[in-house]
């Protein structure tokens, strides 16, 4: 194990998030003040309460998801497509180091940026509605694994991205609608049955139900199979990305 | 002398279905410095990546140090610097943080000292604070080289080191390889600039058309395939050649002032004496003598040329 390759690709990530403070970490905190604004104070004041929790309460771990969501996919992606942008990619291919352990680092810078966005905005959030959390132990599990899960989705859309658009495609055009309809900011008890449904096959309504389950014990899914989900959204990262280390697929042809 | 780095028999196919090497075999001799010739889309610039590690070969097996590339690749590319032959730098990192990324890359545990030597080498040392995109080109390349020997490689790849860079630069850069030489590191050059092959290399080989056309002692190359110029500038003009002189490589030039003996380097000995003596016997007298030796660019155009 290069152990030595692993550090210096995390903290040369970390180093990066720190030259750009402004707009890693401010800007989310900014955007979440404003969603707590605009939804809790103003559709806040008609719902009120969601199942017993207060409305700016209970879209915290929703508004958590989908910061963490976006910003662990673009960190990513980001990560691994800038060094193949500028060509400096040349470097860490012709390093001694498995693909395994490039993985760590980039990966593990970030999720790590995406978990330190995430607790700024839980904090964010607690100055505004007074959160509480229920399971803390299932709340960081969930936390942790997804943004282990999306900084991995992230790393693959990097690899596989040929220009700037295809890097902003998925977490511009996919994540939102998929966070917004995933029940981030409502029940979907609250919808009619036909789009209950179809909510079903929106895999992010998982990670918001079992997160918020770990805040409140209230669920539209039983948290055990978004824990399943999750996991196996894991398994499938884990796999496809074994398969493009494999086959050298758009880094080493 | 063993070999630090053998090919056989690498092939490589790239998806469009451009066959960029074909069955190429090289063994380079631990601790040369070897000259790798072509034109551009030769396939110098992939062979040296797959050597490195940065492409997958299509067929066919390269050892660096006695481990194999694929199979072995830990121990195989921590031998290997390599300095591309793209400026790519990370525009917003300072020298130091780049060149000390490097170094832990490769899975060398810290030490500023090495950094520093290898900076100071380089001429670098005070930009070591300063981020790469307030470099020169030159320095940008300098900025590579350093990063390519923050690991104590024992082999260096430059590929087209020289490409675009000035004249004190080039001297730093050689002067560097030089020590490098001295203290036992292999190296591998690409150059479009045969002199420099011609000054500093060992060993030089030429490859064209993704096939490796020959690899010969720079010496030997230059012996065998050099030809050689005789000049004589006569005193008295003449009109024509006398017969017996007519063929074996003589020709009257400039209005018949000048007599040109084209041979070959290695019966030039015998053949200047003897010819110089006929002259005289024929009291065809000259005022001024001088000979050329054809260049390794010379060699060079006429095996790519030919190869065509």
């Amino acid at each position: 194990m290069n152990i030595e390759a692993i550090k210096s690709i995390y903290f040369f990530e970390m180093a990066r998030t720190r030259r750009t403070l402004l707009q890693s970490v401010v800007s989310p905190v900014i955007s979440t003040s404003l969603y707590f604004i605009v939804f809790g104070a103003a559709v806040g004041s008609r719902i009120q309460t969601v199942e017993g929790v207060s409305y700016g309460a209970f879209i915290t771990p929703g508004l958590i998801m989908l910061t963490l969501l976006g910003q662990c996919i673009s960190n990513g992606s980001f990560g691994i497509y800038f060094p193949k942008f500028t060509g400096t990619i040349y470097e860490v291919l012709s390093a001694p180091v498995a693909m395994t352990e490039i993985l760590l680092g980039y990966v593990g810078a970030a999720a790590t940026k995406g978990l330190l966005i995430g607790l700024i905005i839980l904090l964010t959030a607690n100055a505004f509605v007074e959160v509480r959390i229920e399971h803390p132990f299932m709340m960081i599990l969930f936390f942790l694994l997804t943004a282990i899960t999306f900084s991995l989705f992230g790393f693959m859309i990097g690899i596989w991205a040929g220009n700037f658009e295809q890097l902003n495609l998925i977490p511009m055009l996919v994540v939102p609608p998929l966070t917004f309809l995933g029940g981030s900011f409502y029940s979907i008890n609250m919808l009619p049955p036909f789009w209950q449904a179809v909510s079903h096959f929106n895999p992010v309504l998982y990670l918001v139900s079992g997160f918020r389950w770990s805040f409140y014990g209230i669920a539209d899914v039983n948290p055990l199979i978004s824990l399943s989900m999750i996991t196996l959204f894991l398994a499938i990262c884990l796999g496809t990305l074994g398969w493009m280390f494999k086959t050298g697929y758009r880094l080493r042809n | 002398m063993s070999s630090i780095i053998s090919v056989a028999n690498l092939s490589k196919t790239y998806g469009s279905g451009f066959k960029a090497l074909k069955n190429v075999n090289l063994d380079i001799k631990r601790g040369e410095i070897f000259a790798l010739l072509g034109p551009n889309g030769a396939g110098k610039t992939t062979l040296i990546s797959i050597i490195c590690g940065i492409a997958n070969p299509s067929e066919g097996k390269v050892l660096v140090g006695g481990e194999n590339i694929q199979t072995s690749y830990r121990k195989a590319r921590s031998l290997i610097g390599l300095v591309p032959q793209e400026l790519h730098t990370d525009a917003f990192e300072s020298v130091w943080a780049t060149v000390s990324f490097s170094r832990g890359l490769f899975g060398k545990p810290k030490n500023p000292d090495h950094i520093e030597k290898v900076l100071k080498d380089l001429s670098l040392w005070d930009k070591k604070d300063n981020t790469l995109r307030q470099l020169s080109g030159g320095m940008k390349r300098r900025v590579l080289i350093a990063k390519a020997l923050s690991h104590e490689p024992e082999i260096l790849f430059l590929d087209e080191p020289t490409a675009g860079v000035d004249v004190t630069l080039r001297k730093d850069m050689w002067r560097v390889v030089e020590q490098l030489r001295e203290s036992g590191v292999t190296i591998i050059l690409t150059t479009h600039y045969i002199e420099e092959a011609e000054e500093i290399a060992d060993r030089v080989g030429v490859i064209n058309g993704g096939k490796l056309l020959l690899v010969e002692e720079k010496a030997a190359l230059m012996a065998k395939l050099g030809r050689k110029q005789l000049i004589l500038e006569l005193a008295e003009p003449l009109d024509k050649l006398p017969e017996h002189f007519a063929g074996n490589g003589l020709s009257l030039e400039q209005g018949g002032t000048r007599l040109v003996y084209n041979f070959d380097a290695h019966n030039e000995q015998e053949s200047i004496a003897a010819l110089l003596t006929r002259l005289s016997a024929d009291n065809i007298h000259f005022k001024d003598l001088s000979t050329r030796q054809s260049s390794l660019e010379d060699i060079f155009v006429a095996l790519v040329g030919g190869a065509k």
